[in-house]
């Protein structure tokens, strides 16, 4: 599996709408993310971000338009870790045992070692043989950041990445993703206006009933186009 | 990892996850001991009529327990949108519909395993010079059963009406697989008992029918 560092993705929606029945989620969203950009979407409920992101993971299909993959190495096997809404974890299995599932499936090489240095990184150590079940909605979140990283992804997709982790988890997540972004890691993730979490973003991009009206890199204008007042 | 890799992983979590919870395992078995003692009940058939119809009530039951069965098995992965973080992990997804049929099959020939002591004993009919000829018709029966179920609840799971739709869908689609295995169980349960090659001819084609259908398009039954 590459490490961002040898496998950077870039992404290119072209056109794009996905459409629900009579309602669109996205309309004719055209969208350039360059490897290694972190960007943080922004926008109210139902503007699209999350399809956008769920596209973007090859998990649903636009009505009309195209997504397309930029790689900056041709021959690395790029992964892509999405944290959702749902956490994406079984709740009948262990915290240990989804990891080992997921890096079996994903094809990790020395999983024990991998999933017990996850384990412990987002403060489960000590319950990873508990049942998902038992666990707050916090502690499930940080099994599912766990489940996105097992792999070192080249593409990371976040939606609402800190929704229920208290503010130790929090700022460990901050701190995990400004490591990924700095090695190159294309970061993609839907906030709901300003936060620690946005501080991360080198560029800022808010929908609107489905279109991007508002893309910004660093500057003056950044907070305003996170925030809901913004236009 | 490979495809079959990919799909042994795939299995050991369904029957991990079974074998924890038991909850479809217990509801199939206590569904279809109730159908099968109801018909018992209800026919109090003598040997002969045991001979004739039995074979056809107990694959009935069977059927029934399997449109109880197949209904969770993607409706499971929607709690936590697990199915989403498995087509991202498997390179195809035909490995996921691998699994979940090696699991339905697993679960539901022990289910029948199970039932037919029971049944012999309801029935009063005697199989066990048969016990091989049995165990083949059950295995490409409930294969049979599996693949086609497993495609189909893929299908309703994203269905409005889901818990209705997989009967309606599933009970026509496997009335060949009824009338072949029950052609096949009467002959071996008879008073002269033979073997139905023909009838296990059209079980293992229907079985590799489905299963090459299900890696053709299977991809396209678990978009959203």
């Amino acid at each position: 599996m590459a490490s961002p560092a040898e496998c950077k993705v870039g992404l290119r929606f072209e056109k794009v709408d996905k459409r629900y029945g009579t309602v669109y989620a996205l309309r004719n969203l055209t969208l350039t993310i360059a490897p290694g950009e972190c960007v943080a979407l922004a926008g109210r409920n139902g503007s699209g971000k999350t399809t956008l992101l769920r596209i973007a993971a090859n998990l649903t299909r636009p009505t009309r338009g195209s997504l397309s993959f930029s790689e900056s190495t041709e021959n690395q096997n790029p992964h892509t870790g999405f944290v959702a809404h749902a956490t994406m974890v079984y709740d009948e299995l262990t915290a240990e045992e989804n990891l080992l599932f997921f890096a079996k499936l994903l094809g990790v090489t020395k999983r024990k070692e991998r999933v017990a240095e996850l384990l412990f990184e987002v403060g489960l150590g000590e319950r990873k043989d508990s049942l998902v079940r038992t666990f707050s909605r916090g502690m499930r979140q940080r099994v599912a950041i766990a489940r996105a990283l097992l792999a070192n992804p080249s593409l990371l997709l976040f939606d609402e990445p800190a929704t229920g982790l208290d503010p130790e988890a929090t700022t460990w997540l901050i701190g995990r993703l400004r490591t990924l972004r700095d090695s190159g890691c294309t970061i993609v993730m839907s906030l709901h206006g300003e936060s620690e979490v946005a501080r991360l973003a080198t560029r800022a991009v808010r929908l609107e009933a489905g279109s991007v009206v508002a893309d910004t890199r660093a500057g003056t204008t950044f907070q305003s186009v996170l925030s809901f007042t913004g236009s | 990892m490979g495809l079959l890799s990919n799909a042994a992983a795939l299995l050991g979590k369904e029957v991990r996850t079974e074998f924890r919870s038991r909850e479809l395992l217990s509801t199939t078995i206590v569904f279809v001991l109730i159908v099968v003692v109801l018909f018992s009940f209800t026919f109090d058939p003598t040997t002969n009529e045991s001979h004739r119809f039995g074979p056809g009530l107990l694959w009935l039951a069977f059927l029934f327990a399997a449109s109880l069965m197949l209904q969770p098995c993607f409706l499971r992965e929607q709690t936590n949108d697990t199915l989403s973080a498995l087509r991202l992990a498997v390179s195809d997804p035909f490995a996921i519909f691998l699994a979940k049929i090696g699991a339905n099959t697993l679960f539901l020939l022990l289910t029948e395993l199970l039932m037919l002591p029971v049944f012999a004993a309801l029935f009063n009919v005697n199989f066990r010079g048969q016990l091989p000829g049995i165990l083949l018709t059950f295995l490409l029966g409930s294969l049979g059963i599996s693949t086609a179920g497993t495609a189909l609840a893929a299908i309703s799971a994203q269905a409005r009406m889901r818990e209705l739709l997989l009967p309606l869908l599933l009970l026509p689609l496997l009335a060949p697989i009824l009338v072949a295995s029950t052609e096949v169980t009467v002959g071996l349960m008879s008073a002269d008992p033979a073997m139905q090659w023909k009838g296990i001819g059209f079980l293992a084609v229907f079985d590799v029918v489905f299963l090459t259908a299900l890696w053709l398009f299977g991809e396209y039954l678990l978009e959203e």
